[in-house]
């Protein structure tokens, strides 16, 4: 179990991380969710002590992780892939870390074979490719058989097929029982892995909460309604008690009705449509709402279909115009 | 202690694992024992053209250590790749999360490193001194003469402080290329500089490379150092401790 406790990292005036409270339970794989730049690395580098928080404390199993004794048998971590020398075999690699947290030179053969690097164990890291290299930072955090895993951007720069053995490398750990955290800023990513979710954005909380709680409330279904008699079209709907939101485009977005009764409500009132189709907010929407920006996020929490006006994206949007 | 037993251990796995160990001290050797041989040569061929003044002050130990201006430098890398790459590769996260308790982590690093550059050292200064003396024929020194095993010994420490030294300046500076940028003109060139010129004489005497070579000299020579060969290598001792020191301020402050 990981707990944070107003964790802050300010550098200069700007606050990388911003009073982050939550809890990472065991036995479960929890995504840990942002846009780049939100403050996933900086609050995990803390988490291992490598960065000093300005403010607040991160404790690992009731303790600091600098109390931790033999701290790799009590927490496995993949930051950075390339966080390694790369005139080291990947076996010396392993064994120099084995050694500082007294494991036994065995378990570098096992964790080896377990990540698949066996034939290339006595080949400098240096020729790795980035999904031989991901590996081997694996390897490493799997060394000590931590309880506790963290793996900052796993699938990054992986092919499918190791993207698909993360991804059951990761259930299969929290299967045991242990707790893993895993950073994302791909929602689709985690809506395949992780049960629970914990999203920041501008180094806040702006979500903590399962995954299937975060779907039921975001993956809404409503039905898009064109016509070029939009404000006919808006009277008949509240005029029958349907509440149509004006979407960007100016077609209207409604919730809670089907198709076939919307389409045969604009029938009956001679109204033309020029589209009529059910829709459901990705996952992928929904989290790009949530990370819009913290303030409009609180302002607004019940205008689910409303698009991003400003946030993540925005910036090369108006670049590209 | 048992938590610096292992660290200790995984720094020489580290250490060992990497080719710049090997061509490192290796080059340090050779510079080393086959300059102060040549020159040893060249000295002794021309002795019977000297002063007698310049013969008064021929130190044929010393003579025989002339290679190790230029294979310093060698150690100088080695110690800066030693600490630095950590950096410059990333791994000093990985390492800092196995070790979290940063003082045992670069204790065990800087113990490992000065050990092997000590035995490396004290190799290449016998080796040198007792080739440098075959070259000089009949005008060589004993490992029995007053002074001569003491400034044989003192050379092989003056290249594991040295190498000390450049640890604690990467460790402050923890980039290879800006500590080499600053420690490789300093010794080759600046030191030399300040010493060859009257005004900074006086200056120079108290760098961490002259003073510590004091110790290497059997026969006084004719500049007035205001200490002798152990005080040299004791002024010498105290830029390693800062250093040392800086470098790890610098570690248990700074973010990794």
């Amino acid at each position: 179990m990981i707990e944070l406790e107003g964790l802050t990292k300010r550098y200069g005036d700007k606050l990388a991380v911003d009073g982050l409270t939550c809890t990472v339970r065991p036995g479960m794989v929890t995504g840990f969710l942002g846009p780049n730049g939100a403050g996933k690395s900086t609050t995990m580098r803390m988490m291992l002590d490598l960065d000093n928080p300005t403010s607040g404390t991160v404790r690992i199993d009731g303790r600091h992780y600098r109390q931790l004794h033999n701290p790799l048998r009590t927490v496995g971590a993949l930051l950075d892939a390339k966080a390694i020398h790369g005139g080291r075999s990947a076996y010396n690699h392993l064994l120099c870390l084995a050694q500082s947290n007294g494991i036994d030179a065995v378990r570098v053969r096992e964790v080896l074979d377990v990540v698949g690097l066996t034939p290339v164990a006595r080949k400098r890291a240096k020729g790795f490719s980035l999904g031989m290299g991901q590996r081997l930072g694996i390897a490493a955090a799997l060394l000590g058989d931590p309880q506790i895993l963290m793996f900052d951007e796993p699938v990054n720069g992986l092919d499918p097929e190791g993207i698909h053995w993360i991804r059951n490398l990761m259930k299969s750990l929290a299967a045991q029982g242990r707790t893993v955290f895993v950073s994302s800023h791909l929602m689709s990513e985690m809506a395949l892995t992780a049960e629970h979710l914990i999203v920041i954005g501008q180094g806040r909380l702006l979500a903590d909460t399962s995954m299937s709680e975060f779907i039921a409330q975001n993956s809404r279904s409503f039905v898009r309604m064109r016509s070029p008699e939009g404000e006919r079209l808006r009277d008949v709907l509240s005029g029958a008690g349907i509440t149509a939101v004006p979407a960007a485009d100016g077609a209207l977005e409604v919730h809670g009705e089907d198709a076939e009764h919307l389409g045969e409500l604009a029938a009956r009132h001679r109204i033309t449509l020029h589209e009529l189709s059910p829709q459901r907010a990705s996952l992928e929407e929904a989290f790009m709402r949530l990370t819009a920006g913290a303030v409009e996020y609180h302002a607004h929490p019940n205008h689910q279909a409303r698009p991003p006006e400003a946030g993540w994206g925005a910036d090369w949007q108006k670049k590209g115009s | 202690m048992a938590v610096a037993a292992q660290v200790l251990r995984s720094e020489w796995t580290k250490v060992r694992s990497v080719r710049s160990t090997v061509w490192t001290l290796g080059v340090a050797v050779l510079v080393t024992v086959g300059l102060g041989a040549l020159i040893s040569k060249l000295a002794g061929d021309d002795y019977d053209k000297l002063s007698v003044r310049e013969k008064f002050t021929f130190d044929p130990t010393f003579i025989s250590f002339a290679g190790m201006g230029l294979g310093q430098l060698a150690l100088i890398v080695f110690g800066v790749l030693v600490i630095a790459n950590e950096y410059s590769t990333g791994m000093i996260r990985t390492s800092l999360a196995a070790v979290p308790q940063r003082g045992v982590f670069l204790f065990s690093k800087i113990t490992v490193a000065t050990l092997l550059a000590l035995v490396i050292g004290m190799a290449t200064s016998f080796l040198t001194f007792f080739l440098g003396q075959a070259m000089l024929g009949d005008h060589r020194a004993y490992l029995g003469d007053p002074g001569v095993l003491r400034a044989v010994i003192g050379g092989g420490l003056y290249m594991a402080l040295i190498t000390m030294f450049s640890m604690g300046v990467a460790a402050m500076l923890r980039s290879p290329m800006l500590s080499l940028g600053i420690l490789m003109p300093f010794f080759f060139l600046i030191s030399n500089i300040l010493q060859g010129v009257s005004a900074t004489r006086k200056v120079a005497h108290y760098l961490p490379d002259k003073a510590g070579q004091k110790v290497m000299q059997v026969i006084p020579g004719t500049d007035e150092t205001p200490y002798g060969p152990w005080g040299g290598l004791g002024i010498m001792v105290l830029w390693v401790v800062a250093a040392l020191l800086g470098g790890y301020a610098v570690l248990k402050r700074r973010d990794a």
